[in-house]
């Protein structure tokens, strides 16, 4: 094995936070990214053009930026509302904005706006007839959602989505520079402390290249699973 | 514009925050990561053609090596490559005492170097594609007209193939601009660096932040615009009729 200096475990731990905030930050941006299509897609003007404003200024700025104004200003506008609440209802809350909230918020809301996109175009590619047919058979909306409408929309989705989270596993190295101590930031404290950038580098780059080989592996098998009888269906038609 | 000068003025002068001085620091910080960003894009466009074509030659140990580089380079995190390379420079044993360290002491060509690595990967992989693309029948019929591989390559191929990979590249393109936020990490005086250093001396991140936010917005909007212009010429013979 490779001599780690004592910062094996610490890595460890590292990647543990980069795993950690890049599945909570996907779970955040498949909630936005939802919640957008369906802005987008209804017919409320107002919310259409809130979601509009939110994609396109999210998809117009870096990400670090954003990251750090929300770590930076978080607090600052967090406490601002907390003290109105003290004030006016005698409310007494304190949250507290630390590396790790500021960090999956800012990467999930970016992605959010990104993942909205994704959704729309495979909700738009679900055949009108068949939520039709579902109304039909009297199915609540809720059922055609869950029977109809997801399971094909996910068929559309899931290739953008795979692309999204592989974007999204790269941006969590940002969480290293508002001081979240995830591997990319261990690596570099041990490079400055042994003056071995190689070393610690390759390493968690390693990680992540296996990590998103496991995720386009997992990937390639939801996309399996999601287009049930639509393969067989072209291979009766070659 | 003698008024909007006048309210330029007038503006500035009762603003503790944006003073000249501080907006020195950002204009500063607009021109080094213009000069990145252009840099990074121009040479990386370069390495990006041979490779792409390389990507898609028959031999194995041609395509592999490019397809472990792109895939190296887009599988991991900038940050990384930057950190690679930024503090892999000054470790090499006997680099500073060559000319190279002249060039190589300072942050601004390390981060060169990581940027132009990194969207060159990227280049190759959406020209690779482009190519990949290409009607068959322009092949043959390149072919039937005795054309050699290079001038096919040249004549028939590369252009279709750069007008088709125009729009990924435009995305490209925007990517890098966003990208480049991270050369303040290694003490690179780019917009967003004179952001932070902006925050920290006023203490006031909504000021800071939200500046330069608008100022990466402006020139995201730039670069669209500008390869919305481009498709709409170059793409004109793909419109459908009366679209």
């Amino acid at each position: 094995m490779i001599d780690l200096k004592g910062y094996g475990p610490r890595l460890l731990e590292g990647a543990l936070v980069t795993v950690e905030v890049a599945v909570l930050s996907l779970l955040l941006a498949l909630i936005l990214g939802l919640l957008t299509a369906s802005a987008k897609l209804s017919r409320h003007v107002l919310l259409h053009r809130l979601a509009t404003l939110y994609t396109t200024l999210i998809r117009g700025v870096p990400d670090l930026v954003l990251m750090l104004l929300l770590f930076f200003g978080g607090q600052i506008g967090v406490n601002m509302i907390t003290d109105w609440l003290y004030y006016q209802f005698d409310v007494d809350i304190f949250i507290s904005i630390n590396e790790f909230v500021a960090g999956v918020v800012t990467i999930g809301f970016i992605f959010g706006a990104y993942m909205g996109e994704t959704f729309r175009g495979a909700f738009l590619a679900v055949d009108s007839g068949q939520l039709e047919a579902g109304r039909a058979y009297g199915m609540s909306s809720r059922l055609i959602f869950r029977r109809i409408q997801f399971p094909q929309m996910m068929r559309h989705a899931l290739p953008g989505l795979g692309n999204n989270w592989m974007v999204l596993l790269k941006t969590t190295a940002l969480v290293s520079v508002i001081g979240l101590s995830d591997m990319v930031r261990i690596a570099a404290e041990a490079t400055k402390a042994t003056h071995e950038p190689f070393l610690f580098m390759v390493p968690v780059a390693l990680i992540y290249l296996l990590i998103a080989s496991v995720s386009e592996w997992g990937v390639a098998r939801l996309q399996k699973r999601y287009n049930v009888g639509f393969g067989e269906a072209d291979e009766w038609n070659n | 514009m003698e008024q909007l000068n006048a309210w330029f003025v007038e503006l500035l002068s009762n603003n503790d925050i944006f003073t000249a001085n501080t907006l020195g620091y950002y204009l500063d910080g607009l021109g080094n990561t213009v000069r990145l960003v252009f840099l990074s894009l121009i040479i990386g466009l370069v390495l990006a053609v041979p490779l792409a074509i390389a990507r898609g030659s028959r031999r194995k140990w041609i395509k592999w090596p490019v397809f472990f580089y792109t895939y190296v380079f887009r599988g991991t995190p900038l940050l990384i490559q930057l950190y690679m390379i930024y503090y892999g420079v000054v470790f090499i044993e006997g680099i500073q005492d060559t000319f190279l360290w002249v060039i190589l002491q300072g942050a601004f060509y390390p981060a060169l170097i990581a940027f132009t690595l990194n969207t060159a990967a990227y280049t190759t992989e959406i020209f690779h594609g482009a190519i990949k693309a290409t009607p068959r029948g322009e092949i043959e019929a390149a072919r039937a007209y005795g054309m050699s591989r290079a001038l096919m390559m040249r004549r028939i191929i590369m252009p279709s193939a750069f007008r088709r990979a125009l729009p990924a590249y435009g995305n490209e393109v925007i990517f890098m601009l966003h990208a480049s936020a991270i050369a303040s990490v290694v003490t690179i005086m780019d917009l967003t660096g004179a952001a932070r250093f902006v925050y920290a001396r006023f203490y006031a991140p909504f000021d800071a932040f939200l500046f330069v936010a608008a100022i990466y917005l402006c020139l995201t909007f730039a670069i669209l615009y500008l390869f919305r212009h481009l498709e709409k010429k170059l793409l004109a013979h793909l419109k459908p009729i009366n679209g």
